[in-house]
């Protein structure tokens, strides 16, 4: 190791450097602080000596490139940046606390707790690809926790910006990454896929709940490359009680084909976050590996499935939104459901890849403890299920394309609002507000789902032919029946 | 050097750089209207103010107006056959530069003719083409071509044109070579432990697709590059080409961007 030039007490560019932190393999980190800066800070410093690897020069060039450009609770603030001609360094904020690293002692976690972990870095993963960068090196030490909960993402040496010149890839033939964690299209030089982090997430999770890495530690070329063609032991063969919900979605993670995956980060977050709605294929079953006939097809005759010219990255993330539909089912068959639906259909048919999660919201009382039972002993929250499943069949979507939710709220604007937040929804499709006095009422509604929507909002009407002599009775007619009326009926 | 003058220490300072004009009044306008509007202080010019357009006179006497306030310019292929009949062009330039000859007047003329192959800039080096042999007017369209370039400079960052395609690229301490295709109105940092060459688009004939007019945006104290596009009426300026007589290929391409 080349000796420090930077020593506790010494100022550089009126940063006074205090404690060292950590010694890495491309670089060194030291805790610093500045007069009037009440934020933790870092300084992290490149290890360019004689004898040192030369990625590390370009993978610090990447990180001074790409940091500055990243906002959000996600990554860590970047304060400043500094030349390669005099001092380089890239002072940020520091988090505090371990990184997921010191977790590995006590794997394997529970299964909720390894959700829990794969819901918070998904939905880092997803923040981060929507503003054009590619991790690459997703692993327990490049991932910590702030406080409030949210995953911070560490270290963008490896990283791939969709919009800046990519230095490692032109530079090094050898694909650089992290072995355990690194993906099949890695090894063979691609950088440009989002779905290598999802790759890398699904080690992960693997690993953490069963605490065995699934390809191996080994760090020779040849030995990764078998990831290439050779899939790991399900977990159920090493746990015979994981779940299989949580099987699907870790296996689907690691599909060496990438088409296979996730499409985003955000259909991941989603399916971890709700595993009552993961459809369970024949992935969440298998108890073996798969036949040495498929990984021999896999291993020789790799141009069967890899293939493709890459589209950017923001047209992939494009390309699979989640569309949230709010149905309200209260008042009985609405004109304005069926067109909800045929504005879901138009959306949903022109790209493969978007799902739709319908929502309700079962109105609570303000004060009233409300009984889950209806009058004639129903299950009302079962019964709007099922009738959401029975809105959407017509759009005849295949299973891992729709989910249905009930949101049980006193207020369904912002019921609606967190959903769509908690769930990185893309778009949201909504009735508008009846011309009724009960439509008024409830106008507001998607009034502020508009103004305070994360996202893109749709604000559906049914035609207005044939609806203008609507005769207000008929709207106080299925609102007094409401309480009484077949549920699913709309 | 001439910079001195214009950015004096530590102040930030925005520069416009526009390459290939080629006789478009709708295209220069747009663009230097849009770069006005971005904060341009400064002007660079590389080359090739004529050939292809139909507005030769108007664009060498703005660009003439610009270099007396300062913007820096060097010559490029298409200027220098105005005054030399030796210069090779393609059929079709060749007709639009005889026409060209008869359009522009004799400080004009003595403008083109005395322009530099080559100016540096602080640690800048403008030129119209390969900057290893400015008067062969070699096009720069991949990596070996850019490292000939940056390997006959000194200069961090050589801004060229010529080829009427954005493109970045740059050599590390170990020259190694990247190359990049620059996104619009994305900044990118020219790191200073490499040496840089930004290839710009064409303000007047766009090849790659995009019919906009192209030109650069340079931050001298972040060192940003940002390669921007300016729409501009290609309705007028193709009906401009047709009504003077010119090649109508020359006309239909502007839509295209090819």
């Amino acid at each position: 190791m080349v000796k420090p030039t930077l020593q506790t007490g010494s100022i550089v560019d009126g940063f006074r450097i205090g404690d060292f932190v950590h010694n890495g393999g491309m670089a060194t980190l030291w805790s610093v602080s500045r007069p009037g800066a009440t934020m933790p800070m870092l300084m992290k410093v490149p290890k360019i000596g004689e004898g040192e690897d030369p990625a590390a020069i370009v993978s610090f060039e990447m990180e001074q490139m790409i940091l500055p450009r990243l906002s959000g609770v996600h990554v860590p603030k970047c304060v400043s940046v500094g030349d390669f001609a005099v001092q380089p360094y890239i002072v940020m904020e520091r988090i505090d606390g371990p990184t997921l690293l010191a977790r590995v002692p006590d794997i394997p976690l529970p299964y909720a707790d390894v959700a829990e972990i794969g819901v918070k870095v998904a939905t880092a993963l997803d923040d981060l690809h929507r503003q054009h960068v590619i991790h690459l090196d997703v692993k327990p030490s490049n991932v910590m926790f702030r406080p409030a909960g949210e995953a911070v993402l560490l270290d963008f040496g490896l990283s791939h910006h969709d919009q800046l010149p990519d230095l490692m890839q032109a530079e090094f033939r050898l694909p650089f990454g992290t072995a355990p964690y690194m993906a099949p299209e890695q090894l063979l030089g691609v950088r440009n896929d989002p779905r290598s982090d999802l790759f890398a997430l699904g080690v992960l999770l693997y690993f953490f709940s069963t605490g065995v890495r699934p390809f191996g530690e080994s760090e020779t070329l040849r030995g990764m490359r078998r990831r290439l063609w050779r899939d790991p032991p399900p977990p159920r063969r090493l746990m015979p009680d994981y779940p299989p919900w949580l099987q699907e979605i870790v296996l689907r993670c690691i599909e060496i084909e990438p088409a296979w995956r996730y499409p985003t980060a955000a259909q991941l977050a989603f399916a971890l976050s709700h595993p009552s709605e993961v459809k369970l294929t024949a992935r969440s079953q298998r108890l073996k590996r798969d036949p040495w006939t498929t990984v021999l097809r896999r291993r020789f005759n790799r141009d069967l499935t890899w293939t493709r010219a890459e589209p950017a990255l923001a047209a992939k993330l494009a390309a699979a939104p989640i569309v949230a539909v709010a149905v309200d089912l209260a008042d009985g068959p609405a004109p304005v459901n069926d067109a909800l639906r045929v504005a879901a259909g138009r959306i949903l048919a022109t790209l493969p890849s978007a799902r739709l999660a319908c929502v309700n919201v079962l109105k609570q009382g303000r004060i009233t403890l409300d009984t889950t039972l209806d009058a004639h002993g129903h299950n009302k929250h079962i019964d709007r299920l099922v009738a959401l499943r029975h809105w959407a069949e017509p759009l005849k979507l295949e299973d891992h394309r729709l989910t249905v939710h009930v949101l049980e709220a006193i207020d369904p604007a912002s019921a609606i609002l967190e959903f769509a937040q908690a769930n990185r929804a893309d778009h949201i499709l909504i009735g508008a507000p009846q011309r009724s006095l009960l439509g008024r009422l409830l106008g507001g509604v998607s009034g502020r789902v508009v103004a305070e929507a994360p996202c893109t909002v749709t604000v559906v009407r049914p035609s207005r032919l044939g609806d203008q002599d609507e005769p207000p009775s008929q709207v106080q007619a299925s609102r007094d029946t409401r309480p009484d009326g077949p549920p699913g009926s709309s | 050097m001439q910079s001195d003058h214009y950015s004096p220490l530590g102040v930030a300072v925005l520069i416009a750089i526009f390459a290939d004009i080629h006789a478009n009044r709708q295209a220069l306008s747009a663009c230097l209207a849009q770069a006005r509007k971005h904060g341009a202080q400064r002007i660079v010019l590389l080359g090739d103010y004529v050939g292809y357009g139909a507005d030769p006179e108007w664009t060498v006497t703005t660009v003439m107006d610009l270099v007396d306030q300062g913007a820096l310019a060097v010559l490029g292929n298409h200027d220098n056959a105005v005054g030399d009949t030796r210069e090779h062009l393609n059929v079709e330039a060749q007709v639009a530069i005889e026409w060209t000859r008869g359009e522009l007047g004799l400080s004009q003329r003595r403008f083109l003719a005395d322009l530099p192959l080559t100016l540096e800039d602080d640690d800048r080096l403008l030129v119209h083409a390969d900057a290893s042999r400015p008067k062969s007017w070699n096009y720069v369209t991949n990596v070996a071509d850019a490292a000939r370039s940056i390997g006959a400079t000194s200069a961090l960052v050589t801004f060229c044109g010529h080829i009427h395609r954005p493109a970045l690229y740059c050599m590390s301490a170990t020259a190694k070579m990247t190359a990049f295709t620059p996104r619009a109105d994305v900044p990118v940092q020219l790191l200073p432990g490499r040496r840089w060459l930004a290839v710009l688009g064409s303000v007047g004939q766009p090849r790659d697709g995009n019919p906009a007019a192209s030109y650069v945006m340079l931050d001298t104290e972040r060192r940003e590059i940002t390669y921007c596009r300016a729409p501009y009426d290609v309705e007028q300026a193709a009906a401009q080409i047709r009504k003077k007589g010119l090649p109508t290929r020359l006309a239909e391409r502007l839509f295209l961007g090819k």
